[in-house]
């Protein structure tokens, strides 16, 4: 059902009914009128279509991110219920993870990524970001998704892991594995599942110490083991975590920065004036587009959340993508600004799960909006773009673009 | 409410009111302030919320954690041995008058 299906209806407990599905492709074409609806409709709501509790309104969605042992991620941040069912795969030994477990891999995972080694990347990622838009330049029409948005960071991320040269085309594919199956058991997570056997396998390979090259970020992960801080068997699978959300989240990231900045030419303007705005008017189109757009979690007791009473072990399916256009944290959400102060949005989630490599995303996205903005003068969208549907992440498959020397 | 001074490199400075046990960073933050940039809000995990503090207050305030002197090897400005990160800084009223410095830069 869309957003103008049927109105909600309260149950015994006073919480909301909904009868939407927030992983349909309809709702995936224009989800805005049914986060509205979610939002308005209350600050807890149950999504009748999966047997789910839901948070759409910011301050919800904030609260039950930073409430990590009420609001568990060990049994799983899709649909399914890691007590009740098999993952399809052998859990995440941080994202579906909770303190203290969580802690001891958060830490390596922190440092391999932290701001003192993003400092040593940046020169490298910078003038792989030129060396790109040089091409572009010469190109002049392109597709900004597989030309720009993917093309770049297939660049560098793999590199900076260490990954060897073959079997990347691996990579994207993985990761809208992953990302579809934290869905419900639609078509899309069907679907996606039953292809990823060779993925699978690939990625499993790669996460082997003796496939990664010295100094990587993957090589700095198994040498923790050295240190004592993981075993031997812990540390492919914090390596998988980087081949799972490192790349897929990117593409979509710099793929919303470009669709933002081409569907709004004064902002491009405004940016074109002023450089040093270019790291914000990524986080601007991080908050703007939400490529992750929902998470769910746990409850590990009967808790009470802004008036409504959760029972223990249930689903809460959280709205980050409309928690960060909620008229009540945001001035004019629905207006792309990078002079916004974006900082508190969710589209990185917050609390101990928030984005591990999100300093490796803003910087992608910082030295790639510079180099082009630096050298186009415009950015004009030459054919319809077309969505690419994921139960988690949201993007676009083609964005037909032609650009202007500056 | 206790109040801190910012002091920007250019030798102003901006007085700001803070509320209920909230951080530096978030009274910063919420009062619009230049110079704090806060991009992870307030999770320790960006390094972009970066302060100096004034010598007489140094001793006044919580040890610092081991996220955050990771996390302060990595700061755009210069660390010095009286760097901060202000989102974990949460202000009690004995640290009203607080001076806080603000780097040159925070990316």
């Amino acid at each position: 059902m869309s957003a103008s299906g049927s109105p909600a209806t309260s149950g015994p407990s006073g919480i909301p009914h909904l009868d939407v599905d927030p992983f349909a492709m309809n709702f995936f074409a224009d989800p805005y009128p049914t986060h509205e609806l979610l939002r308005e409709a209350g600050p807890v709501v149950y999504l009748d279509k999966w047997n789910v509790y839901g948070v759409a309104r910011y301050a919800e969605v904030h609260a039950v991110l930073n409430d990590p042992a009420t609001f568990c991620s060990s049994r799983g941040v899709g649909l399914s219920d890691f007590k009740k069912e098999t993952p399809w795969r052998p859990p995440s030994l941080i994202l579906e993870a909770d303190p203290p477990a969580h802690t001891r891999t958060r830490a390596v995972l922190s440092k391999v990524l932290s701001p003192t080694v993003m400092k040593q990347v940046r020169d490298r990622f910078t003038a792989a970001a030129d060396e790109r838009v040089d091409m572009l330049l010469e190109q002049r029409s392109f597709d900004a998704i597989s030309d720009l948005a993917e093309a770049y960071p297939l660049s560098i991320f793999p590199d900076a892991l260490g990954l060897k040269p073959e079997g990347r085309e691996h990579l994207i594919p993985y990761a809208s594995v992953v990302f579809n199956a934290f869905g419900p058991p639609n078509q899309l997570r069907q679907d996606a599942i039953e292809r990823s056997a060779p993925h699978q396998a690939y990625v499993t390979e790669q996460c082997q110490r003796e496939n990664l090259a010295p100094g990587g970020f993957g090589a700095c992960i198994h040498a923790r083991v050295d240190e004592g801080e993981i075993t031997a068997a812990e540390a492919p699978l914090l390596v998988r975590s980087l081949l799972s959300a490192g790349l897929d989240t990117t593409v979509n990231g710099i793929g919303a920065a470009v669709y933002c900045l081409a569907r709004f030419p004064d902002q491009w303007q405004r940016l074109r004036g002023d450089l040093t705005l270019a790291r914000n008017a990524f986080e601007e189109a991080v908050r703007f587009e939400s490529p992750v757009q929902t998470f769910f979690r746990t409850t590990t007791r009967e808790v009470e959340l802004s008036g409504a009473t959760i029972g223990e072990g249930e689903k809460v399916l959280m709205f980050l993508a409309a928690a960060n256009r909620d008229p009540r944290r945001w001035d004019k959400p629905d207006s792309y600004d990078i002079t916004r102060r974006t900082s508190g949005h969710v589209g990185f989630g917050s609390g101990i799960h928030m984005c591990v490599g999100q300093l490796v995303a803003r910087l992608e996205g910082e030295v790639m909006l510079t180099a082009l903005a630096r050298r186009v003068a415009r950015i004009e969208i030459t054919g319809e773009p077309n969505r690419r549907f994921n139960n988690t992440l949201r993007g676009l498959d083609s964005l037909p673009v032609t650009i202007t020397p500056a | 409410m206790p109040a801190i001074n910012f002091m920007h490199p250019d030798g102003k400075s901006d007085r700001i009111e803070t509320s209920d046990s909230e951080s530096a960073m978030q009274a910063a933050t919420r009062h619009g302030l230049d110079g704090i940039l806060a991009e992870c809000g307030g999770n320790a995990m960006c390094a972009t919320c970066h302060v100096y503090v004034d010598e007489d207050w140094l001793g006044r305030l919580p040890a610092i954690g081991d996220d955050e002197d990771a996390l302060l090897d990595g700061t755009a400005a210069e660390r010095l041995p009286n760097s901060r990160l202000s989102c974990q800084i949460v202000i009690t009223p004995d640290l009203d008058g607080l001076v806080l410095r603000l780097p040159e830069r925070q990316v």
